[in-house]
């Protein structure tokens, strides 16, 4: 996912509030904020589904993954339900490639017990065009034949340019276009952070 | 990557780049896949030419499925049956094709080069899919491919390449590859089947398979080309076989993990016995199936993109 990148050609956002050109950051969740948002994802997931009937924990890669996992392992401590994380890749399915250049592919991992008649989550970190959840949901309609699909995400960003809504949002975050958000999990990264980075000023 | 030439101009990152997006293929559409999809939407709209100036089963066979797999339209164009019989260059034919919106050209041809002149005609991409006896790199990457899931690595192992090296493009391609990803090749052969200007390769010659079997992770025998020899490179062939072919009780000298591979098409009988091929070490029906998913890698990494 290449969800660090601002989506080009987007409308001019507010005026940067410093003069440098260098890009600015600023930590908007620390790792205990992530931490209690995904105890509270977790509650809702179960609350949601009648204590985790039938749900399968699908992240999308990469950051989509670990978020699932760390989903799952919430459950089993608060519940002691076993939800199947598994992943599934949309990159072939993406509509952009053609504009954006091919990536590599990820790992795409059902759980044995498969997707049908289930109520699959999809699990990622940043929800904003709704593209990458659309491409997920057509990689998921070709894996199987779900009762239902749900969403969860760490953090909603808005700018939607599908119709797309997420069941679990873990922090509406409002932003600009030209600004970027940047989860970071230990996983991957060595710590629990998010950022918002704003580009360098200059004539926009 | 724009075109995919040869195997001797991948660079190792590109290399594993191919392998890696090939298993992930394999893991969406193979038939271990624990739901397979069938077709994947992302060549949807492109158009994937197979120019086969030279006979060929499973290559063409292998990069139709792709391509399919993938979504693309495939027009198949061979020599027989088309303008090429009525004298037509490789130059027009691949400007019709370019004027009739070629995405990309898999190319096979008897002439070593052809794909690379061909590149330089059309716009799209260019696919080498056997030229002459130069090269065929979706051969080598699909064995690279199939050793690694064998034996989980290709780095540090020992390969032997046994036969024909003197007109085999797989045995070029596996050579360049498997060095460019730290494997030690070794190539046996007959004297007279031995190119001139082996000593530039990254390779270890020997005459005599008894010698390097014991201590080979991989066997790769290679088929007899009677179709390409114009000169006598053997006595009989009941000598060659006796000399450089795979039978079992060569198979009981190689180390007990060691794997057997084939490109085909092979000769049972000839340079490898048939219980040898039809052994549980022997790789030759993965080669076949790795093929498709190497072969569908290669076409989204040229033309999933931008144009």
């Amino acid at each position: 996912m290449s969800k660090a990148v601002p989506a080009a050609g987007g409308p001019p956002g507010r005026s940067p509030r410093r003069p440098e050109a260098e890009a600015v950051s600023r930590t908007v969740l620390t790792a205990g904020d992530i931490s209690r948002i995904l105890t509270r994802m977790t509650h809702q997931i179960l609350e949601k589904t009648s204590g985790g009937d039938d749900v399968v924990l699908l992240g999308i890669p990469t950051r989509g993954v670990p978020i699932a996992h760390r989903l799952a392992e919430r459950a089993r401590a608060f519940e002691n339900v076993e939800l199947p994380v598994g992943s599934v890749d949309p990159t072939m399915f993406r509509d952009d490639l053609r504009i954006r250049g091919v990536r590599p592919l990820e790992v795409t991992a059902i759980p044995p017990s498969g997707v049908d008649g289930k109520v699959v989550v999809l699990v990622d970190d940043v929800l904003y065009s709704g593209r990458t959840v659309r491409a997920a949901l057509d990689a998921l309609s070709d894996l199987g034949r779900p009762r239902g699909v749900q969403l969860a995400v760490l953090v909603d960003r808005g700018h939607r340019e599908l119709p797309i809504r997420a069941d679990y949002v873990g922090k509406n975050m409002p932003t600009s276009r030209r600004e970027s958000v940047a989860v970071r999990l230990t996983e991957f990264d060595g710590v629990d952070r998010v950022m918002i980075i704003a580009p360098p000023a200059g004539p926009a | 990557m724009r075109h995919l030439l040869s195997a001797a101009s991948l660079s190792r990152v590109d290399a594993l780049l191919v392998l890696d997006t090939a298993q992930r293929m394999a893991d969406m559409t193979g038939r271990t896949a624990a739901r397979t999809v069938r077709k994947l939407p992302t060549l949807r709209g492109r158009t994937v030419v197979n120019l086969f100036y030279e006979d060929s089963t499973r290559t063409r066979t292998s990069f139709e499925l792709a391509a399919k797999r993938l979504s693309a339209d495939v027009i198949n164009f061979s020599a027989k049956g088309s303008s090429v019989a009525k004298g037509e260059s490789l130059k027009d034919t691949a400007l019709t094709l370019e004027a009739m919106g070629a995405d990309a050209v898999v190319c096979r041809h008897p002439s070593s080069g052809a794909p690379h002149r061909l590149s330089g005609w059309v716009r799209g991409s260019v696919v080498n899919a056997g030229d002459g006896t130069h090269e065929h790199p979706t051969q080598a990457l699909l064995d690279a491919f199939t050793i690694r899931q064998r034996l989980g690595r290709v780095e540090g192992l020992a390969v032997t390449i046994v036969g024909d090296v003197l007109h085999s493009r797989v045995a070029r391609s596996n050579v360049w590859l498997l060095s460019t990803l730290g494997a030690r090749v070794t190539v046996v052969a007959p004297p007279t089947l031995v190119p001139a200007g082996i000593d530039c390769w990254p390779v270890d010659v020997s005459y005599d398979i008894d010698a390097v079997l014991g201590k080979s992770d991989v066997v790769m025998m290679l088929r007899v080309q009677r179709e390409r020899m114009n000169a006598a490179f053997f006595p009989t062939e009941r000598e060659y076989t006796r000399r450089y072919g795979l039978d079992a009780d060569r198979l009981a000298a190689m180390p007990p993990d060691s794997i057997v591979m084939h490109p085909g098409p092979m000769i049972r009988g000839m340079e490898i016995a048939s219980d040898v091929a039809d052994s549980p070490r022997s790789t030759i029906v993965d080669q076949v199936t790795n093929g498709v998913s190497v072969r569908m890698a290669v076409l989204y990494l040229l033309l999933g993109g931008a144009e």
